[in-house]
């Protein structure tokens, strides 16, 4: 049966009604009408429908609404806006890292929760937390590149 | 000639500017420093006469897309508010053609670039320019759109001198304000636009701009794109929500043949949220309230629906003997030429085979469509690559005339080519006329798009060539075997959208045609670059598809680019010769040599250096279609003989596309290939058995990820004074054979089967 669920997303309050095994991606964006995060397979595989539960990324294409409780959920939205865009998406701006880009989310999701805890990472360390996001538009090496000008702070 | 140097392009868009509304919003609030920081690669000019190009044609004649799209306001408004409309018939999947042509635009009317809207493709308006493909929207979409913005300003200035009696030779135009040399005064295009300004035929004999006075084409312009899809705005059709929208999802047959014996869709009918079921024939679709209620009700219907599965597919393993055995080939010599008395004589003759599989598309983002009637018109709002031939098929199957589909371009996930984007179209105005009209949002579940998407072609290819006593190649034949690379919408004789192959009264594609050289389609750069004195090329097209395919991005030029390449590579081998060098002395063009000595010069490139059984490094040259852009790459791998894995450590890559419109976007253009040629070439391959396509999520079709990535660098020959060519796919070709030159370098090993997976490299080793 539908259910009422209380939710923190971006830092407001909402209240959805939804079947509670419904993977959180879809009241994400049907209920509360967010575009970031993005349905990509379902499965878990690709990441393009990444968002921070209490920080860390999760998939939320598999993740069930029933199972965010008080956790604070926060989209691409919830990071910075056109008018005043997080460093990351200055960052992803600024190396102009996207082609079709509907996997940025994910990228950009991931790349928040990792630099949360490696605040300095290496190249190499950043492409070993990116390495379960699959970009197919082949833009890789610029998204790299941007999550390390958010890192250096530039 | 030339001098190299690090560009930093001149960031126009000031902060506060919104120059695109809708779904391309503004880049803004980042500085100039940081965008030239972040401009890639190193560019190098060099000078030659110019030429006309870029929306230059003979006296009397016009531009290709203008010839069948005469009225001027269907190509571009000029608004009272100071803004101008540009309606082209090109689209973006995250190519930058969008803004590659606002560039073209604001340039050739003298206007800032911020005033530029661009707006999307739809048949009740824009011109109609059929496909967005083949790497042409700036060479064909930006020259007719060139030519329009100058027979605007040639209308704007006639105007203008009129009122202020002054000649037009005397106006100057900057930013749409017109002064004359003559007299005090000025007026704007803005107050002197009206609407019916432009309400009639683009005229012949417009003069264009000299090349010297652009100031916006040639920079590194920000995508107009990119903005909205980094911070959640509504930049794909994923994210469009109309009032009432419902949900629908589609339930395929669990293969190409398979038939429906049993259906109950009694259960699935009483499932929460569910609006309607659809079956016609063995098309099986559901509406819903909530997409997950539809996506529970899909799996329902899955379970609910029983098949049979005939066996109809060849072996995925003996491919090569299928194409070869077909009863129904057409033989073709697509390019002959005999040998000429003052040939040398062949010493050797050598043969190679070699092969490439079936390839997805694999687009991130499952293809979507949302359709809806509208005052009674059928409205779909797509990604598709080319709306008013996909309008066309639609029209057909929803026996409605053409006057009352309308097709709008909305973003998706990037294509590739075709991919499922247009059946989705189809399945999501069957599932809205199943549901009285109202607004239905269909995406494609992951397994949807693997199974159901067409695929590049199979191919299977021979090579013999005759070489002199100096290593010189005498005689070149080659024979390739492949099906369509082109089984698009809007074809004549058949309806080529999946769904409407399914329905009770089914609909047939297209008959299969090839698509002439030297675009060409199966036999795509088929034909060597090089100059040979002898050579025979041979395209067996055949129409039977087992497999469904279609347009692939570089379509048949990536497995004749790796035969042609792995070839070269082992007949410089044979001759001793540095392959450097046995391609340069088997080339005239300057440009093609260019390209390779760039790129040579920038790996530092050394004759004669010794693969160490791990490292090794090969190269490749292309140029596509072989009328535009020139690439070379240059591969340096490492071969892990435990794992048996191949690791591209680097790729060096070289390109000349002439005129350079946005460098940063075709850098990112190549950088994007290169990353997918090589993810193509190590790792990827449809499977199916004799029943069905099994390759049906990432796992069962692995890509390149961020732990496999090679480093890129680009070297951009510029080329100011001559026509910018067509460059998204170009880098993809010399991918494979640049990787499998570099193998054998390291190891002394050919690998002449794509993908290199593990199971190939073993086998070669052994």
């Amino acid at each position: 049966m539908p259910q009422p669920f209380r939710l923190n997303v971006n830092g407001a309050e909402h209240t959805v009604t939804a079947e509670g095994d419904t993977p959180l991606l879809y009241v994400l964006r049907n209920d509360l009408g967010l575009n970031a995060p993005k349905f990509g397979c379902g499965l878990g595989q690709c990441g393009a429908c990444t968002a921070l539960l209490n920080g860390a990324a999760i998939r939320t294409c598999l993740f069930p609404v029933s199972g965010v409780g008080n956790a604070s959920v926060v989209t691409l939205e919830g990071l910075g806006t056109i008018e005043k865009p997080h460093a990351l998406q200055r960052a992803f701006i600024a190396e102009q890292a996207a082609q079709c880009g509907y996997c940025i989310n994910g990228m950009i999701m991931t790349a928040k929760a990792f630099l949360d805890h490696n605040p300095h990472p290496t190249a190499a360390a950043i492409r070993q937390a990116l390495a379960e996001n699959l970009c197919r538009c082949g833009t890789h090496v610029r998204i790299v590149r941007a999550v390390q000008r958010a890192a250096n702070g530039t | 000639m030339c001098g190299s140097f690090v560009r930093c392009s001149a960031l126009r868009t000031g902060p506060d500017v919104n120059p695109h509304s809708g779904t391309l919003p503004s880049p803004r609030d980042y500085s100039r420093r940081e965008f030239c920081q972040a401009a890639v690669g190193v560019v190098v000019f060099f000078s030659m006469n110019p030429g006309p190009f870029l929306g230059h044609v003979a006296p009397g004649q016009l531009p290709l897309d203008l010839e069948t799209n005469k009225r001027l306001d269907s190509w571009l408004r000029i608004n009272p508010d100071g803004t101008v409309e540009v309606f082209t018939g090109k689209v973006e999947y995250g190519q930058g053609a969008i803004t590659a042509l606002a560039q073209i635009a604001a340039d050739e009317l003298d206007v800032n670039f911020e005033r530029i809207r661009m707006r999307p493709a739809d048949t009740s308006h824009s011109p109609d320019e059929s496909y967005t493909a083949g790497s042409a929207s700036i060479e064909v979409g930006g020259g007719a759109l060139r030519y329009a913005a100058a027979d605007a300003r040639a209308t704007l200035l006639e105007m203008a001198a009129a009122k202020m009696r002054a000649p037009t030779g005397s106006l100057t135009v900057d930013d749409g304000v017109i002064t004359t040399s003559a007299a005090a005064g000025r007026v704007t295009y803005w107050e002197l636009a009206s609407k019916g300004l432009l309400a009639r035929d683009v005229r012949s004999g417009i003069p264009l701009k000299p090349n010297s006075s652009r100031h916006i084409v040639g920079t590194s312009v920000p995508r107009l794109d990119i903005p909205a899809k980094v911070t959640g705005g509504e930049a794909y059709v994923q994210d469009m929500r109309l009032p009432g929208m419902l949900f629908g999802r589609v339930v395929r047959p669990p293969s190409y043949g398979a038939q429906l014996t049993a259906f109950d869709d009694v259960s699935a009918k009483a499932m929460p949220g569910v609006v309607t079921v659809v079956r016609n024939g063995r098309f099986l679709g559901v509406v819903a309230r909530r997409e997950e209620q539809a996506i529970a009700a899909r799996a329902a219907l899955q379970r609910a629906a029983v098949w049979t599965m005939p066996t109809e597919l060849p072996d995925e393993a003996s491919i090569a003997a299928f194409f070869r055995n077909s009863a129904d080939a057409q033989v073709t010599t697509v390019s002959s030429r005999s040998p000429s008395v003052t040939a040398p004589m062949a010493v050797r003759t050598l043969r190679a085979t070699y092969s490439k599989p079936y390839l997805a598309h694999a687009s991130i983002g499952p293809s979507c469509a949302i359709a809806a009637v509208e005052d009674g018109v059928l409205t779909i709002w797509s990604h598709t690559q080319g709306a008013y031939p996909l309008r066309t098929d639609i029209a057909v199957v929803m026996g409605l005339p053409l006057g009352k589909v309308r097709i709008v371009h909305a973003q998706g996930s990037g294509c590739y080519g075709h991919n499922g984007a247009d059946d989705v179209a189809l399945d999501a105005a069957l599932l809205s006329r199943a549901a009285g009209g109202a607004p239905v949002k269909v995406q494609w579940m992951r397994d949807d798009e693997f199974a159901w998407e067409p695929f590049g072609g199979a191919m299977s290819i021979d090579v013999q060539a005759s070489v002199a006593a100096d290593g010189s190649i005498t005689d070149w034949q080659y024979d390739v075997w492949s099906n369509s690379f082109n089984m698009r919408p809007g074809q004549r004789g058949g309806v080529n959208l999946l769904a409407a192959w399914h329905l009770a009264q089914p609909f047939q594609h297209s008959p299969p045609r090839e698509i002439p050289l030297p675009s060409g389609g199966a036999d795509r750069n088929a034909v060597p670059y090089y100059d040979f004195p002898s050579q025979r090329i041979t395209e067996h097209f055949l129409p039977t598809m087992p497999v469904r395919v279609s347009a692939h991005r570089s379509l048949g030029a990536f497995g004749n680019v790796f035969a042609v390449e792995s070839f070269m590579d082992e007949l410089a081998h044979s001759a001793g010769a540095d392959p450097v060098e046995f391609r340069l002395r088997h080339l005239t063009d300057d440009r093609a040599k260019a390209v390779i000595r760039s790129v040579a010069d920038r790996a530092k490139w050394r004759s004669g250096a010794k693969g160490d059984g791990a490292r090794g490094r090969g190269i490749a040259f292309l140029r596509y279609e072989s009328t535009k852009t020139y690439v070379a790459v240059i591969a340096d791998i490492v071969v892990d003989r435990e794992s048996n894995a191949i690791r591209v450590e680097r790729i060096t890559a070289a390109a000349d596309s002439g005129l350079i419109i946005t460098p940063d976007g075709i850098s990112n253009q190549l950088e994007g290939a290169i990353i997918q040629g090589a993810s193509w070439a190590l790792k990827e391959r449809v499977r199916f058995d004799r029943q069905r396509v099994t390759s049906r999520d990432w796992n069962s079709y692995p890509i390149l990820t961020f732990s496999e990535l090679p480093e890129i660098d680009i070297v951009l020959l510029n080329r100011p004074d001559l026509p910018p060519l067509g460059a998204g796919e170009a880098a993809l070709p010399p991918v494979p054979a640049a990787i499998a030159n570099a193998f054998f370098h390291a190891t002394g090993r050919r690998l002449r089967d794509l993908p290199f997976d593990r199971d190939r490299v073993k086998a070669a080793l052994a």
